[in-house]
């Protein structure tokens, strides 16, 4: 962050490194349901990054003294592969990857009705498997979505995104070279509709006309990335023509 | 309907899977399908887990005997416990064994469900077919699919059933108990999969009605 480089992070035609404009998303690709023995998961494709979410749960949790007796406890276990990153990263939990399982944690939790099923636990396995920055935000945001298809009861779906000053200037969404040579990076994540902040952590500095300027950035673009969300849930349950819900049931 | 959609239930009163804000709006709980009856408005989840509620059917494993209980696994988040008081059976405690041990299927009713979801069920009410299962297949599908399975008034499992000649019990939970001929058991169990998987899609009698029919041959009409 702030790292004194020669490296132009805005041409002179105002585009950025990979062309995009200031306010323009990498491309997002979201899947759901593609591993068979978890409960609800994930893939997503944001940009570079590659990420695998895999829900288990409600199940009761062990060991018996993390029970809650009034609700449910999430149990968010980010974790980045080794070969995930350009120099190969230690594997295991590091300082960095035990602080995004705490705040992707309280994040999902504020999303999920935890108070539901008291005495257990939802296991949210997120693995890493490519980074390409942003990957706390772009884990939640699939960590939602892997949720909604488990069938776990939800207030709202969990949306993030980042923004962050480079060469002076606000940008949404930062790519690894604008995070790595950038002035500052701001992840924030919401609940879709009514845009309260779960998450929002800052790296380097902004001023406060310049986090306002972010903020409503991130939140504008919000609504772009629950629209994905929504379309990847019912991508799977599309039936040739339409499948118009039977009234009645039992 | 997604988690957090907004729901404006009418003059139908809402009912399972919406969740009231603080405001007072109705918003969808779940990623499922919207369903109005005459008289509720529910939300019905594609999966999930199933929660014990007092009065449920459910299809439950005996997963271990106490001195005066048993422990149910029932497909649920929590165990449930049968004790021995709550059987047709004459139980001395420290002899259930005898009774049922691991392994062994009940076809039982929630009698009982706290605060802190722990559950109590019951074999002890007669005239509703509760027992012991003994012999035939289990299958499992989503708990939140069962309503498809048994259909209006039952016609979707009756109808497999009659086509089968296969004796089915279908648990609340998303246990199936198929009792049969084997080659009849498959039959039964490749319908209800059918019935599962496009359970959110229109003429679905239909298309079951037609699969029973094309695997007619394969049936082994000797009932028993």
């Amino acid at each position: 962050m702030g790292t004194p480089s020669d490296k132009k992070l805005i041409n002179e035609n105002g585009l950025r490194l990979d062309g995009r404009g200031d306010e323009e998303l990498r491309p997002i690709k979201i899947t759901t349901d593609v591993l068979e023995r978890a409960d609800g998961s994930a893939f997503m494709e944001w940009g570079g990054n590659k990420i695998l979410v895999a829900v288990y749960g409600p199940r009761e949790a062990y060991p018996k003294h993390t029970q809650d007796i009034e609700k449910s406890v999430i149990k968010a276990r980010y974790n980045m592969a080794a070969f995930s990153v350009d120099e190969r990263k230690r594997p295991g939990p590091d300082r960095r990857s035990t602080e995004i399982s705490k705040v992707i944690s309280e994040a999902l939790s504020a999303a999920v009705l935890v108070e539901q099923f008291p005495r257990t636990q939802i296991d949210v396995f997120i693995e890493v498997v490519q980074a390409d920055a942003g990957t706390r935000i772009a884990s939640l945001t699939a960590a939602s979505v892997a949720l909604a298809s488990a069938g776990i009861p939800m207030r709202d779906m969990v949306v993030g995104c980042s923004a962050g000053k480079v060469e002076d200037r606000i940008v949404l969404d930062l790519s690894k070279d604008e995070d790595n040579f950038g002035q500052a990076d701001l992840p924030m994540a919401v609940l879709s509709k009514d845009k309260q902040v779960v998450l929002a952590q800052m790296d380097g500095d902004l001023s406060k006309e310049e986090f306002g300027k972010a903020t409503e950035m991130i939140i504008k673009a919000t609504d772009r990335i629950a629209d994905i969300q929504r379309k990847a849930l019912s991508e799977k349950y599309k039936i040739e023509n339409l499948p118009e819900p039977e009234s009645g049931g039992e | 309907m997604f988690p957090g959609e907004d729901i404006e239930p009418g003059d139908l009163k809402p009912r399972n899977g919406l969740h009231r804000d603080p405001d007072g709006k109705y918003t969808s709980q779940y990623f499922g399908v919207i369903q109005k009856g005459d008289e509720y408005i529910d939300i019905v989840p594609f999966s999930g887990s199933y929660f014990p509620r007092r009065g449920d059917k459910v299809i439950g494993k005996i997963m271990d005997v106490g001195p005066s209980m048993w422990t149910v696994d029932i497909k649920s988040p929590y165990m449930t416990m049968l004790h021995m008081n709550d059987t047709p059976w004459r139980t001395i405690s420290g002899d259930l064994k005898k009774f049922l041990t691991s392994g062994d299927y009940i076809y039982a009713r929630v009698m009982n469900v706290n605060e802190i979801k722990e559950s109590w069920i019951t074999l002890k009410e007669p005239g509703i077919g509760l027992r012991k299962l003994e012999g035939g297949h289990i299958m499992s599908i989503p708990a939140p699919k069962v309503p498809r399975i048994i259909g209006k008034n039952g016609s979707m499992v009756n109808m497999v059933k009659d086509a089968t000649f296969t004796r089915i019990v279908i648990g609340q939970n998303g246990l199936i108990w198929i009792d049969g001929l084997p080659e009849n058991v498959i039959v039964a169990s490749e319908a209800i999969g059918l019935i599962e998987t496009e359970a959110h899609a229109t003429g679905l009698t239909d298309r079951i009605t037609e699969y029973l029919k094309s695997k007619k041959g394969e049936i082994n009409g000797n009932t028993q």
